[in-house]
């Protein structure tokens, strides 16, 4: 490292920071990043490539594997489920009023599909997926687009040769040319800056702010944060057989188990104002049947298993719990599994303490 | 009138929610001015109460302390439409109900893409590489090693507001204008950091960049360009003196002065000197600004100068009938400091200076207050602050008229509250 240059940055600290604390040796701390330590982190991909792993996946494996570990959100041609992002559609409304952005309509380069879906999906088991399959699914993302055909391929070698619709669509900041010259100090006005003064919106005619006991439905799709339609009303729920609760219970293995619950509760809750989410309530689901809320989309497994009479008993819910896949090959939870036993007992103890 | 909500034989007052509205309702019937008559003697002063016989707490009552219960209802808040689920989604500081600028860690709104992890100390590792000399990794025990520096900051997301660029739609100050939060941070500056790496493989730092990413499932990656990150970006461990809160990122998160809060990644566990932008999901999908004719400004970092009535405003009415009145608020500007607010109570008829508590530090919230007597007919109350690049805050069809209605970020426009005759106040937009 050049301490010529460390010099030269500490002291334009030392003119510009007034606090800037001032020291001007190379202080030995921290140690070398090993190259194996920098691969397992550095997976950005940029727009001109860089990055990119090797591997190569088809619209057919993606629409597959889509259709197991990411449908139940974002829908099967990834057009969204209730609020969960759409991926899919929107062409040409961004000149519109809601203009409708996804992957298709929206996003400027396709490096930014693969690297979000490689690093950050599915939502509730990230960095689960592999290369091949990041690049089938980024494919069939494309395909529920309409940019590619169903024969279609994608590799690291084609990667840059897919054309994104809105690749120009973006322009940097401009508000110092824009904005900033007409907003100034000296056009401030102090008296007589106006005649009357009339109301032209009220947020009272809304009601869309929540009240301390319960939220109110929006009457009118916002113009969210998050950009998301209005929330679904619960879905209704049939009322639970009486469970009979194994006899034995541990207090505070439940409560370690409430904590455990936190990786669950992307798609599941529990409790009285419960609702089905990507996932089914789980109140009462030791000793009841498989899939046991009435109304939820259950996948064809679970349903085979239950035409069969078959139950959750704790045995079979550790099995399912430390893989899902391994015990329902199709199952739509997906979710790669609690890798701890004792995390798998926690979380069994505490679904028995929400059985009702 | 009687004052019965504080008679002690009345048994415990009602929440202090349901004071103020209950009083709102009734305000202008309030006698004016502080020095009403009082015919009978108060017995909260001629009789002998409880806390005045007995003791209280003794020490260690509450090891680490929180606020008394009839302060309850000072808390976040969520509005459960906007998002698919908590676990991605964002909450609201209650500034309708602080003062000063300081902003509690427990009550400073919180924003995550999935889920505020849990990452211990022992279990923290920075790293820094790509461009850079030496590539490096750190322990937390490392960086409390470095050099360390203390700085005041305002982080607001840059969806603050964002709800209502199509028109009036929260009713409260907490929701209109609560993504912001203001925090002392102690920490060390990432110079510091990148200097023990070496930047000499950098080259030229003006066209370079680094990639910061966090160690939650979302990473949240962010390309800043290099000359930011060399000016004023901090690493930061605590927060108000004590640890950042779990939901802010314990151990480590960055500070990037004056600029959205999405680039302030929590849980900090990467840093890349980098040749060109990673045009991440955060920085393309997310994060960009639709404008009128559906082109989109990128890279819009800065947060402009805003500010906003926190009192009276919808959660915080005025229980007290006409006469002395303070009415308040916050500014804070990305590009500097605030050097004036100005105050209308006539929807921008006449605007007069607001007192600032201090001057204004940069990139850091500033208080303001205007002390007016009150003659109780209703009110459309507005603040328009100035920093010091010269910048006046604009009005909401300013701003519309060069963004359209599609924006969703960087909304900061001048906010009306219509105070009624009541004393209670709701959320409009005026001519
Ligand atoms: C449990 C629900 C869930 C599942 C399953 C899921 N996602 Fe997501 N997805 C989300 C949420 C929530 C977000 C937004 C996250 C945020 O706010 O940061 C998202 C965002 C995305 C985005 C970015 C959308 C945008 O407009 O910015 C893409 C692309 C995506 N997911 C792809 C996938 C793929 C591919 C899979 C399957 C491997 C998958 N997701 C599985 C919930 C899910
Ligand atoms: C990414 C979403 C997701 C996550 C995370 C998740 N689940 Fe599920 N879970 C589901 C879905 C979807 C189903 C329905 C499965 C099917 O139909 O194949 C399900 C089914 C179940 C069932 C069976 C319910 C029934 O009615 O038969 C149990 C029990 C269960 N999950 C427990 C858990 C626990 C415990 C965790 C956390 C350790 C967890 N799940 C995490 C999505 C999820």
């Amino acid at each position: 490292m050049s301490k010529y240059l460390k010099v030269a940055l500490i002291s334009a600290a030392c003119v510009t920071g007034g606090a800037a604390p001032s020291f001007a040796a190379d202080l030995g701390l921290g140690r070398a990043a090993l190259p194996a330590e920098i691969a397992a982190w550095d997976k950005d991909v940029s727009p001109d490539g860089t990055g990119l792993p090797v591997g190569s996946g088809s619209v057919e494996d993606g629409e597959m594997i889509f259709s197991e570990t990411c449908a139940s959100c974002h829908g099967e041609f990834a057009e969204g489920v209730d609020n969960w992002p759409k991926l899919a559609g929107g062409m040409d409304t961004l000149d519109h009023e809601d203009p409708t952005k996804t992957v298709g309509s929206y996003w400027p380069y396709l490096s930014t599909t693969f690297d979000y879906v490689r690093r950050s999906m599915p939502f509730g088991a990230a960095q689960t997926i592999s290369d091949d399959d990041v690049y089938a699914m980024v494919a069939y993302i494309l395909y529920s687009n309409d940019l590619v055909e169903e024969d279609f391929v994608l590799s690291q070698d084609n990667f840059l040769e897919v054309e994104m619709p809105n690749a120009d669509g973006f322009i940097i900041d401009d508000r110092p040319q824009t904005e900033y010259s007409q907003f100034t100090s000296d056009t401030a006005c102090y008296d007589n800056c106006k005649d009357s003064v009339e109301i032209t919106m009220r947020a009272a005619v809304l009601d869309v702010t929540p009240e301390e006991t319960s939220s109110p439905a929006p009457a009118l799709a916002p113009a969210a944060v998050v950009e998301t339609a209005p929330q679904e009303p619960a879905v209704e729920v049939a009322p639970l057989e009486p469970v009979d609760i194994v006899a034995s219970f541990d207090a505070d293995l439940a409560a370690k188990g409430e904590k455990v619950f936190k990786k669950c509760k992307a798609c599941h809750q529990v409790g009285e104002d419960a609702k089905n989410k990507t996932g089914p309530i789980l109140n009462g689901v030791i000793g009841a049947p498989i899939a046991h809320v009435d109304g939820f989309k259950y996948s064809k497994d679970f349903l085979a298993a239950k035409e069969q009479g078959r139950m959750w008993d704790e045995a079979l819910l550790a099995e399912f719990l430390a893989k899902p896949k391994a015990v329902f090959k199709r199952t739509k939870m997906s979710f790669a599994g609690l890798k701890k036993d004792s995390e798998i007992a926690s979380v069994i103890e505490y679904l028995k303490s929400v059985s009702q | 009138m009687s004052d019965t909500s504080h008679d002690p034989k009345q048994g415990p007052v009602p929440s202090r929610r349901a004071f103020l509205r209950g009083a709102a309702a009734t305000g202008a019937g309030l006698a004016a001015g502080g020095a009403a008559a009082q015919n009978a003697p108060d017995p909260l002063i001629t009789q002998v109460q409880d806390w005045a016989s007995g003791t209280g707490d003794g020490v260690d009552a509450t090891p680490y302390g929180m606020p008394i219960e009839f302060e309850s209802d000072v808390i976040r808040r969520n509005v459960e439409w906007l998002t698919a689920d908590t676990i991605s989604s964002i909450n609201f500081t209650p500034i309708h109900a602080l003062d000063g600028t300081i902003t509690p860690q427990g009550c400073a709104f919180e924003r995550h893409h999935s889920g505020a992890i849990e990452l211990r100390k022992e279990d923290y590792r920075l790293m820094i590489h790509g461009l850079v000399d030496t590539p490096l990794v750190f322990t937390y025990a490392d960086l409390e090693r470095f050099p360390r520096v203390n700085k005041t900051f305002f982080l607001e997301c840059a969806a603050n507001t964002g709800m209502e660029w199509a028109g009036a739609q929260l009713n409260g100050a907490q929701f209109t204008h609560g993504m912001i939060h203001n925090m002392e941070y102690s920490g060390v500056s990432l110079r510091t950091l990148l200097d023990e790496a070496g930047l000499t493989s950098a080259g030229d730092f003006k066209d370079k960049w680094i990639y910061v990413e966090g160690a939650d499932a979302s990473s949240n990656g962010r390309s800043i360009p290099l000359e930011k990150a060399l000016d004023d970006v901090m690493i930061a461990f605590k927060a108000n003196g004590e640890a950042l809160r779990k939901e802010h990122g314990y151990p480590v998160r960055l500070v990037v002065p004056g600029w959205e809060g999405n680039l302030w990644v929590k849980w900090l566990r990467r840093i890349e000197v980098t040749a060109q932008a990673i045009e991440s999901r955060e920085e393309t999908s997310k994060y960009t600004d639709t404008l009128e004719d559906g082109t989109a400004r990128k890279w819009t970092w800065v947060m402009d100068a805003k500010s906003v009535v926190t009192s009276p405003s919808p959660q915080a009415p005025i229980t007290h009938g006409k006469g002395p009145l303070v009415v308040t608020g916050l500014a804070w500007s990305g590009r500097g400091a605030i050097t004036g607010v100005d105050v209308t109570i006539d929807g921008g008829k006449t605007w007069q200076k607001a007192r600032l508590a201090a001057a204004g530090q940069p990139m850091a919230l500033t208080r303001f207050y205007l002390d007016i007597d009150w003659d109780g007919s209703e009110m459309f109350v507005q603040s328009r602050c100035h920093d010091d690049t010269g910048y006046v805050q604009p009005t909401k069809n300013q701003l519309r008229d060069v963004r359209g209605l599609n924006s969703v970020y960087h909304n900061n426009c001048i906010q009306t509250w219509w105070v009624k005759e009541t004393g209670e106040a709701e959320n409009v937009e005026v001519s």
